[in-house]
């Protein structure tokens, strides 16, 4: 589940920012308690906890006290625009510095987005 | 609270735990980290009072916990010995830790027998390796005792067995915090559970971390031997190896953003670090 890439809360808190991405979680959905989080994942309460944090930090989730966590009603248009930011950056340019070390021409990726073949 | 003040233990003339400072707080799950004869079972023996400091102090909530029955009770040390009559039944060593325990469950302990594959009829002596360290589990987590210090109590059970404890210590810690100190060597399949990391290399304190800002310490830098060797200077190098014209370096101390750029314009690749192997760099005797 976990690798050793980055702190395990990153990842948690990664992993939920896809989960709203995707809409596996819903905008006001609860998200599950930082006890259940750690016996899901079988990790210290600790850790999920500062996972959690982290994204009431950045305005992800917010707490009702004395219920729980839920998904901020604007998490999915805030992280979409900050992954669309990011999208060139980390998606594309990586694709194309490989594309032209290996001598694939932008022509023929453009041909391959079209859908005909390279 | 647990405070450990320039703790020595000594057997003759080997020093086992040397001037060690540390301090615990409490409800949290500490991983303690030590390769064999680094000290760990001296440090819970005198946690638990099973035996005196030679120099220094330990005190647990403030008070010393040499023969002191009340903060006894509340204190429980899981070793490879065991510490049970061998004759004895694995239900007659239970009712007796139950009468010792204020706050053992008795229905808790029935579930972790039935986890392990442990009958109440069974006498301690019959035991495979395993068994007892499962019967050692038992005793560690039944009892809820607020100091429950295990120390290597995994010792001959099989990877199923493991996981089996490695779940259920979690679980009965969320549903009971407590402050529970883990010896292991095994690092790599139990480093989620812990809160915390304390490494200790020949009785001295080595780290003591949250287990995250740990893991991160770790670097491996690779790439032409050249750019490894600029990078590379003035860092704590764990350990190097050169294959033809390429070099890789395990660093200790995490890298910043601008560390990166550089190793990346230099032409180098940057990996983590298994946090199991952090371990053995950091405590192996070329990092001595």
């Amino acid at each position: 589940m976990f690798d050793d890439r980055s702190p395990i809360y990153v990842q948690i808190a990664d992993g939920i920012k896809n989960d709203i991405l995707s809409g596996a979680l819903e905008e006001d959905g609860q998200v599950m308690s930082t006890n259940q989080y750690a016996a899901f994942y079988r990790i210290n309460p600790a850790t999920a906890a500062k996972g959690f944090a982290q994204l009431v930090d950045e305005g992800v989730l917010y707490k009702k006290r004395g219920i729980g966590m839920f998904v901020s009603p604007d998490a999915r248009a805030k992280l979409r625009d900050q992954r669309r930011e990011r999208f060139f950056a980390d998606v594309v340019d990586p694709m194309l510095a490989e594309a032209r070390m290996i001598g694939v021409s932008v022509e023929e990726i453009r041909k391959h987005i079209d859908g005909g073949k390279p | 609270m647990i405070s450990v003040r320039d703790l020595t233990v000594t057997y003759g003339a080997t020093t086992a735990v040397d001037s060690l400072t540390l301090d615990l707080a409490p409800s949290k799950i500490y991983g303690l980290l030590g390769r064999n004869g680094s000290g760990k079972t001296s440090l819970l023996s005198v946690l638990a009072a099973y035996r005196r400091a030679d120099g220094g102090s330990v005190r647990v909530d403030g008070v010393d916990p040499f023969e002191n029955a009340g903060l006894m009770r509340d204190t429980v040390f899981v070793r490879d010995t065991l510490d049970v009559p061998a004759g004895d039944r694995i239900g007659t060593v239970l009712d007796f830790h139950a009468r010792l325990r204020p706050r053992w469950d008795a229905a808790y302990a029935q579930h972790l027998l039935d986890a392990f594959g442990l009958s109440r009829r069974a006498r301690v002596s019959t035991l495979s390796r395993g068994q007892r360290s499962g019967l050692g589990v038992v005793l560690g987590l039944a009892c809820r005792a607020p100091l429950t210090l295990l120390d290597e109590v995994y010792l001959g059970m099989d990877a199923g067995a493991r996981a089996t404890f490695y779940r259920e210590l979690l679980d009965d810690y969320l549903a009971h915090p407590r402050t529970i100190v883990l010896s292991t060597h095994l690092i790599q399949e139990v480093a989620d559970l812990f809160e915390e990391v304390v490494i200790i290399d020949r009785g001295r304190l080595v780290v003591r971390e949250d287990t995250d800002t740990f893991r991160s310490r770790g670097v491996a830098v690779a790439g032409p031997a050249e750019a490894v060797e600029i990078f590379t200077s003035g860092r704590t190098v764990l350990s190097e190896q050169s294959l033809g014209s390429v070099r890789q370096a395990t660093l200790y101390g995490a890298l910043s953003a601008d560390d990166r750029r550089r190793a990346e314009t230099a032409g180098l690749s940057i990996a983590p670090v298994a946090i199991q192997d952090l371990f053995v760099h950091l405590t192996s005797e070329a990092a001595r």
